[in-house]
């Protein structure tokens, strides 16, 4: 079932057209990958989603209906410019934003001490947030985005600026909210948490939406048709044997074995390539070598401004 | 700041008058020489001047030795005063300044006033001038009322009134005022406000802190006003017990004398007169009403600036890219303490008039005028002004504020700031 959906978005500013009929079906209980470069129009399509602006063109359904204005207390939103106010107190302020959220008192209170016992933080629930250090604060952006048990979380770049440590703290815990239930929307340049988290993603640039799809169809359509051949032999004899039909990409020596990266090209079968192999070397392991998100990333940018840009 | 306020501003006018009666200096003897020989003596001594006729009046004598004889002056009178009043001169080596020759002047003018007079030959001629001169007119100001009735009320008391209020108006607007410019600023600065208008409309953040920062003013000005008549209620006690206080001056000065030996008599008979006087004064005001209206203009001048200079702050990133927004909304402010100045001397003129209409200036303008009693529907007439005018301007400001508060790094001009009024929010 879709739970979030933008249909044919469009944002026009001044001078800049931000959005051009874009459009994403973000199923429910998924893990979704917003990605482009900078200035795609990623942030512009966030904003629009949690009523901080609104299109010229196209709507957005919330849950199968139309996006309604209290529908904020339905959403977390972790922007990615986060800021607190330095000179309030750190539970005060978390109390403030949990109740701007729709939650009484006694409940944001309740929620609260959860969490903060989950990081650690009681000791810090009277200080001015300035004294803070930076992972402390982000933690604490952190509580305030989910406090409310939001169907649907909405973070924008929310690895960058993260210790490996708290990074990882964050994953595990957008792993453990889709867990609970919920719908998760999340925009980065962080490949390597979209090959370990998302199940869709969508792929803005200038503007367009020029990619769809679950990670792993996506993965399947770049792939270059390469496999891994670990195995124990001779290299050069590899090499001869494969001269014909395949081409050799890559080759490592392991310790006591190779690796190799074959590219099978359009029409070649893994089956044919073992048997062509089988008799002259120790076979350890083949798998397909699909592309990694990174990769997919620049090509399909690359292609899409070589595209954008005039025939010579 | 709320207890400091009002102690502050009392510093303010007691200090520099201390400072200035503060004598700093050592004593400094000048010689005469008097060409003339008729002016022997005439210079009284001061604390610090002393002055030494010199026997012989030969200036040569002088003019070398002066400092080796411990003088640090000599003053030649060359001829008459009388027919040359430039015939005295003071010499020295180091500059002398305008208090020595002050004293210096007054002390021989004094002198040949004497002299003149004794010229006439009458007799007792001193106790004449004397009782000619001790005369102290005093006019007392009665304002009718329409319903007949008949008010005293006292010029100086309505001036000082008029420019206290107009100052504190002024002072009010501009301190609050610039608090939510700043405030607007740093939450665009630290992002909060992405956060925070996910999940609330920017026009009801804005509301929200203009406001709250109005609470804070009113409970500011509250304090003061307590404190004041606080205070005002202490020294009554302190000097003048629980009883009635006394009419009579001698009955003061015995007060004041039981009640702190440490003070002098002159001081404190002169202290219990003006305090009684002021007090007296001061209930020729309305007070009241007065109050009233200055909550009124102050809550409406503060309401109508705060919408620009919140919508200032959106449209900057920063304290410094400021000043050159924050001046021309702070004109008409300024303008208005000038336009009020000229207002206390024609409180029904034109200028007046006009100026405490225009919503912009009114709230100082219209205070300074309120001590004078202008006809009530003037004030009525520009309350409404005001108040229809503040809900403008901040309808303007909200649509500016909701644009701004989320750009970054674009250069802000007026052009900018129209495109910026102009988008809707669908």
């Amino acid at each position: 079932m879709i739970f979030l959906e933008a249909k044919q978005v469009v944002k026009q500013y001044a001078k800049h057209l931000a959005l051009d009929h874009v459009s994403i079906q973000v199923p429910e209980n998924s893990i979704y990958g917003l990605l482009g470069p900078n200035g795609a129009g990623k942030t512009t399509l966030i904003r629009i989603i949690n009523q901080i602006t609104g299109p010229d063109a196209g709507e957005v359904l919330f849950n199968g209906r139309k996006l309604q204005p209290d529908d904020v207390t339905r959403i977390g939103y972790l922007p990615e410019e986060r800021g607190l106010y330095k000179k309030m107190k750190v539970g005060e302020q978390a109390l403030y934003l949990a109740r701007l959220k729709g939650l009484s008192k006694h409940d944001a209170l309740k929620k609260l001490k959860y969490w903060f016992e989950k990081f650690e933080l009681q000791s810090w629930w009277d200080k001015k947030v300035e004294e803070l250090s930076k992972g402390m604060q982000q933690k604490i952006q952190f509580i305030v985005t989910v406090l409310h048990d939001p169907q649907l979380l909405i973070f924008d770049e929310p690895f960058s600026g993260f210790d490996p440590i708290n990074a990882n703290l964050l994953k595990q815990e957008i792993l453990d909210l889709k867990k609970k239930g919920a719908t998760i929307l999340f925009s980065t340049h962080n490949m390597g948490s979209v090959e370990e988290l998302c199940d869709h993603i969508t792929l803005i640039n200038k503007s367009k939406a020029i990619l769809h799809g679950p990670i792993e169809e996506v993965r399947q359509t770049y792939k270059d048709n390469l496999v891994q051949l670990d195995f124990t032999g001779n290299p050069d004899l590899l090499t001869e044997k494969l001269a014909q039909q395949y081409h050799l990409e890559k080759l490592e020596a392991i310790n006591s074995h190779h690796s190799a990266h074959i590219a099978m090209g359009a029409d070649g079968s893994i089956n044919h390539l073992l048997g062509s192999l089988l008799n002259d070397f120790e076979i350890h392991g083949l798998k397909e070598v699909l592309p990694s998100m990174n990769d997919i990333f620049i090509k399909v940018v690359e292609q899409s401004n070589n595209q954008s840009q005039p025939q010579k | 700041m709320s207890i400091v306020g009002p102690l502050l501003f009392a510093a303010m006018m007691v200090l520099p008058a201390w400072f200035a009666s503060m004598d700093d200096q050592a004593e400094k003897k000048i010689a005469v020489v008097d060409h003339t020989g008729k002016y022997l003596n005439a210079i009284e001594d001061t604390e610090y001047f002393k002055f030494s006729w010199l026997a012989n009046n030969n200036q040569s004598d002088i003019e070398d030795t002066y400092q080796d004889k411990g003088f640090a002056a000599y003053l030649v009178i060359t001829d008459d005063l009388q027919k040359k009043s430039d015939a005295v001169t003071i010499y020295s080596d180091v500059q002398i300044t305008i208090d020595v020759k002050q004293h210096i002047a007054r002390q021989l003018e004094k002198f040949i006033e004497q002299e003149r007079l004794n010229s006439y030959n009458i007799d007792g001629l001193d106790e004449i001038i004397k009782n000619i001169h001790n005369v102290d007119v005093d006019v007392s100001i009665i304002t009718l009322g329409d319903d007949g009735s008949q008010k005293e009320s006292f010029a100086e008391v309505t001036m000082i009134a008029a420019i206290v209020f107009a100052m504190l108006v002024y002072f009010f607007v501009l301190m609050y005022g610039t608090q939510v410019m700043r405030g607007v600023i740093e939450e665009k600065t630290n992002r909060i406000v992405e956060v925070i208008v996910s999940s609330i409309r920017p026009f009801q953040l804005m509301m929200g802190k203009i406001i709250g920062i109005a609470m804070v003013a009113l409970t500011q000005f509250l304090l003061w006003v307590v404190f004041t008549v606080v205070l005002i209620f202490g020294v009554k006690t302190v000097f003048f017990g629980n009883e009635e206080m006394p009419t009579r001056m001698d009955g003061q000065i015995e007060m004041m004398q039981s009640a702190n030996g440490e003070l002098s008599q002159d001081q404190t008979a002169e202290f219990a007169e003006t305090f009684q006087k002021i007090l007296e004064k001061t209930k020729g005001l309305d007070l009241i009403g007065s109050l009233v209206a200055f909550i009124f203009y102050f809550l409406g001048g503060y309401l109508l600036y705060a919408g620009l200079f919140a919508a200032l702050g959106a449209a900057l990133d920063n304290e410094t890219d400021s000043q050159q927004f924050v001046m021309p909304v702070m004109m008409p402010l300024i303008l208005s303490i000038y336009v009020a100045m000229a207002a206390m001397r024609n409180p029904d003129g034109d200028i007046a008039f006009w100026f405490s209409m225009i919503p912009f200036t009114s709230p100082i303008v219209m205070m300074a005028r309120i001590p004078f009693q202008p006809p009530v529907w003037e004030i009525a007439l520009s309350m409404t002004l005001l108040a229809g005018s503040f809900v403008f301007t901040t309808w303007f400001a909200g649509r500016i504020y909701r644009t701004g508060i989320l750009m970054y790094g674009k250069k802000v001009s007026y052009k900018e700031l129209w495109k910026w009024f102009l988008y809707s929010k669908k």
